[in-house]
């Protein structure tokens, strides 16, 4: 039985008779409203409420703070939702549009997000002076720009490879562009959908403890929010208060997948692609429950009515968004107006942004920027290199274990939501102790939360290596060295890659917090573009920020172009099994 | 059968032509100067190799693909997107994995705005017309192939169109599960059961455009063009076993393996001539397998395609593609619906391995001109190497990209076997190098 089944069946009394599930499910619906209604009314209020009540470290305050850190990432996983539909739909289907946002949507992943608060943080308390409001929105901005556009990508692709028989029968049977869009667009889409959703979920945590308290210039801004915690008891050197900060958040994790995501890829397994029934559905005792209540699902009648009709309004696309259609003469003028648009537009920021910088900067300050960026640069490559020594023969080990495999793979999806300054105690306390040098040991916090990538994409690999291979392997009397180098590692490769793209991305944004780590009064910086761009948006410096943040935005997109790309690419045409 | 009296036609084609750019840059024709008129009553079959242009014409009348010219018209009416009342088929089934059956089959008349009662009356109509009650709320995963498509043709069939097209809608299922579709198909068309007036469908098999079809169009290849059209009379439901019905399968196999009076040169079948010969890839394991079951008995060199065909459970296309990689490379030869050993395929048929290869060499290099011309090229240099894009771009000067491709990895295949030359996918480079 499925949602849809619902709408099938016949309506007689019997199945509006509510049953014992309906009171349990009722219990949990009501409870998430009166939170969401609860937590809402507090970002209503005037911004010296905020400062009259600062964040206190009881941890009774606790669930409240957890509340609302879950609602601002919830709203942003709703507004990266809505941005990926229109932003991937209008890539998708115009070529014109495609031309523009694809490469922008590439470099905005590589921007260093936390760079954007200095300029966000001003926007949108401009926005609402003296209002809550304008800091929770700079908030939420924060993590949507860090969950937005892989989940964009994913679209975008999805929409690009459309199995053309499906395409055709759309258009056979007159399916408008609009009917088609939600009878075959986003079902397509959603596998890959949800899924880069549940990682960004994952992601913005590293982004809410960064972005509830902030400091640009003069103005300081503590939301209440598990990150406004932690960085409360960083500054008082609370070290229990970092404890149940902790447990939080592994609290609020588990709550969210269980209730959350797990209905929701439990329901989506019926929008994965493929024709025959292959593998374990995934299940979900939430979905579960709410299949089994009889009034309640009476009651998403209405929604189920309401979606249908949406989804079957005869609305059609513009004719400018089809992609078919000969080129004539008439387009390729079009074309190259449009190209000529495209090229002075960008010339023209190009010079904005040149006399904005060359007003207050000189050279010596981007030979500056470039070196920092070199340095950072060189520490995210050896990191990746020390993660790859020790993560791929522990993940290989663990991936060959399918049992032990299942049981780690969400403790290291739990460990990649972790944000460095949870560590910044251990580790500002250990260097002032034993007098080490920062530049070298602050440098494990930028990897200590993106280092987990390569874990369960190795796990994931090795735990997807064909038996027969191994079997061959080992009569073959392979061993040692030799099974790494023939057997094992090209098998992975694929999956290896992936997990360091996104491990080093990762990095490069965290070194805007790894770099100045505090404990107290203790103060620990290192040098590097991370640090650069930390102390310039402490300092209110704009022009010193843009520049750390263009110079981090080429090095990280030169570094995937060079590096991750062409091994991305060789491990997808030669090392890809099956 | 529907009004045979009434004789207006459904769909009406005159002089359409359609290309489609090549990866050089100009314009391959793939139906050139094609004629059909189809009116009500009536199944038409267009039968013909693959690559000869049948589905691109069926696409034109499901109105998916615009003919480059010419003149296409439904009822009277141009055909400029998909037009009312064709409804079509697929050889995938193209069924939305995420519907229900019941669902996948309401979605056509959904996006015609039929008000929710009546597309449930509809749909459960169809499908129970087509043999699916009791899966309706089944999703597509559920089910075998032939379910499958069960559910394809009520799709179709649901929205109650004149012109049922079908693009190969049998190829994907086993023998046995396409002939029970096949019957149920024809008996509903009998009984004059089935909502529609006409049926256009694509196929590459013989024996089903016989068994199906009142009249059947056979298309040449390169560019594709009606070379032939068979009246159908036998009587529904038709016996396989019936000598006329043999007869019939005979004449179409006989006139499939004719050789085109060239116009675009041909070589028995095999498009392209010289170096801009498109060679589909054969393994030259089937290549050594056919010679010499051919050599042995009870062919002794000489076998009728049909019995062949049906011997080595091959469809029509593959048989005859088969052919005529052996005749091109001079090994066998076809003639109306025979294939025949040359005195070189008798030889090679008993020769050791090593041998076969030089012989296999021989004949690469005088019958296969790119083959000849990539060895004298490399021959030639002094490195005795040479980049695969030097002969792609040549090849692309006569073909589309993909046609490239294919004909580039048969080039690698054969070359490798025949140890002519070797090739390295990495650096995608011809040398003359022995591995080993």
């Amino acid at each position: 039985m499925s949602f849809q089944d619902v709408r099938s069946a016949v309506w007689g009394p019997v199945f509006l008779r509510p049953n014992f599930w309906d009171l349990a499910a009722l219990l949990l619906l009501v409870g998430a409203m009166v939170l969401v209604v609860y937590g809402g009314e507090q970002t209503i209020v005037p911004l010296s409420d905020l400062k009259r009540t600062p964040v206190s470290l009881d941890p009774a305050n606790l669930p409240y703070y957890a509340l609302r850190t879950t609602m601002r990432m919830l709203l942003a996983i709703v507004c990266s939702m809505v941005f990926t539909f229109i932003y991937a739909t209008v890539a998708a289907k115009s070529r014109r549009a495609e031309m523009v946002l694809i490469p922008m949507l590439d470099i905005l992943q590589s921007v260093p997000i936390l760079g954007f608060l200095t300029f966000t943080v001003v926007f949108f308390m401009n926005l609402f002076p003296g209002r809550v409001l304008g800091a929770e929105f700079a908030c939420v901005f924060a993590i949507f720009t860090s969950q937005a556009w892989n989940m964009t990508f994913s679209m975008y692709q999805s929409l690009r490879n459309v199995p053309k028989d499906l395409d055709e029968a759309t258009a056979s049977f007159h399916l408008s562009g609009w009917q088609r869009f939600w009878r075959l667009d986003v079902p397509f889409a959603m596998p890959g959908l949800i899924w880069n959703a549940m990682m960004s979920m994952s992601g913005g945590w590293f982004f809410v403890v960064a972005s509830e308290a902030i400091t640009v210039g003069k103005t300081t801004v503590t939301l209440p929010g598990v990150g406004s915690y932690v960085a409360t008891a960083i500054e008082q050197k609370n070290l229990p208060a970092i404890g149940y900060a902790l447990i939080t958040m592994l609290i609020v994790i588990i709550a969210y997948d269980q209730l959350l995501f797990r209905p929701i890829v439990a329901w989506a397994d019926k929008f994965r692609f493929e024709q025959t029934a292959s593998g374990e559905a995934p299940t979900s005792w939430m979905l579960d429950l709410f299949r089994r209540t009889r009034a309640l699902r009476a009651l998403t009648y209405p929604l189920g009515m309401a979606n249908k009709a949406i989804s079957t309004m005869r609305i059609s696309w513009p004719v400018a968004l089809r992609r078919d259609g000969k080129p004539g003469q008439s387009s390729r003028i079009i074309d190259g107006i449009w190209i000529t648009v495209i090229v002075a537009t960008a010339s023209y920021a190009a010079g904005l942004a040149y006399q904005y910088l060359s007003a207050s900067l000189g050279l010596s300050d981007v030979v500056d920027a470039i070196g920092y960026g070199l340095i950072t640069l060189l520490r995210v490559i050896v990191l990746i290199a020390l993660a790859t020594l020790i993560w791929v023969p522990v993940g290989v080990w663990i991936g060959l274990r399918p049992k032990l495999a299942e049981r780690i793979q969400p403790l290291a999806q739990f460990l990649a939501a972790f944000p460095a300054n949870l560590a910044f105690p251990v580790f500002v306390v250990l260097i002032v102790r034993y007098h080490l040098d920062p530049n070298i040991w602050l440098s494990p916090l930028m990897i200590l939360g993106t280092q987990w990538y390569i874990l369960f994409n190795v796990i994931a690999g090795a735990a997807a290596f064909p038996t027969d291979l191994r079997e061959a392997a080992s009569s073959l009397h392979l061993g040692g060295w030799r099974w790494w180098m023939k057997v094992v590692l090209p098998g992975i490769f694929p999956y290896y890659v992936t997990g360091a793209i996104t491990a080093s991305g990762g990095s490069w944004n965290a070194s805007i917090v790894a770099e100045v780590a505090s404990w107290g009064n203790t103060h620990l910086v290192a040098t590097g573009l991370g640090a650069y761009i930390a102390r310039a948006t402490e300092a209110g410096d704009f022009p010193k920020v843009v520049l750390g943040i263009v110079v981090m935005c080429i090095l990280v997109t030169l570094f995937n172009r060079l590096l991750w790309r062409p091994l991305y690419a060789f491990g997808e045409r030669r090392l890809r099994l099956g | 059968m529907l009004d045979q009296t009434k004789q207006a036609a459904l769909i009406d084609i005159r002089n359409v032509c359609r290309s489609f750019p090549k990866g050089s840059g100009e314009q391959l024709l793939v139906l050139e100067n094609v004629d059909l008129t189809i009116h009500a009553g009536e199944i038409v079959g267009l039968l013909g190799r693959s690559g000869s242009g049948k589905s691109t014409l069926l696409r034109i009348i499901a109105g998916l693909v615009a003919p480059s010219s010419g003149a296409a018209t439904c009822r009277g009416e141009v055909i400029a997107g998909p037009p009312n009342g064709v409804a079509m088929v697929f050889q995938s089934f193209a069924l939305f994995p995420w519907l229900t059956v019941l669902q996948n089959v309401e979605l056509g008349l959904e996006a015609l705005g039929v008000d929710a009662p009546e597309r449930r009356k509809r749909a459960l109509a169809a499908i129970d017309l087509i043999g699916l009650d009791g899966f309706e709320s089944a999703y597509p995963k559920e089910l075998s192939g032939g379910m499958r498509q069960r559910v394809g043709f009520a799709r179709a069939l649901v929205v109650h169109p004149d012109l049922l097209l079908m693009d190969e809608p049998f190829s994907a299922l086993d023998v046995l599960t396409a002939e029970t579709l096949r019957t149920d198909l024809i008996d509903l068309w009998i009984e004059g059961r089935l909502p529609i007036k006409s049926v256009l469908m694509v196929t590459h098999n013989i024996e089903e455009a016989v068994l199906m079809c009142d009249r059947v169009l056979v298309f040449s290849s390169n560019p594709g063009r009606v070379a032939a059209e068979f009246k159908i009379d036998l009587k529904h439901p038709r016996n396989r076993l019936d000598p006329t019905f043999r007869q019939l399968v005979d004449q179409l196999y006989a006139r499939m393996t004719q050789r085109e009076e060239p116009k675009a040169p041909t070589l028995g079948g095999i498009p392209g001539s010289g170096v801009g010969m498109v060679l589909d890839h054969v393994s030259s394991n089937v290549l050594s397998g056919l010679i010499e079951t051919l050599a042995g008995p009870p062919y002794g060199g000489h076998a009728d395609l049909p019995v062949l065909a049906s011997q080595l459970q091959l469809e029509t296309d593959e048989i005859l593609h088969l052919g005529e990689t052996l005749q091109l490379l001079r090994f066998a030869q076809l003639s109306e619906g025979d294939v025949v050993l040359t005195e070189a395929g008798v030889r090679f048929a008993h020769l050791d391995t090593d041998t076969r290869k030089k012989l296999f060499a021989e004949h690469l290099i005088n019958y296969v001109p790119v083959i000849g011309l990539i060895r004298r090229v490399l021959d030639e240099r002094p490195s005795h190497m040479a980049p695969a894009a030097r002969f792609r771009n040549e090849l692309e000067d006569y073909m589309s990209e993909d046609y490239a491709d294919e004909t580039l990895k048969t080039i690698v295949s054969w070359g490798r076997y025949a140890e002519l030359f070797a090739y390295d996918e990495q650096s995608e480079t011809f040398s003359l190098e022995n591995p080993g």
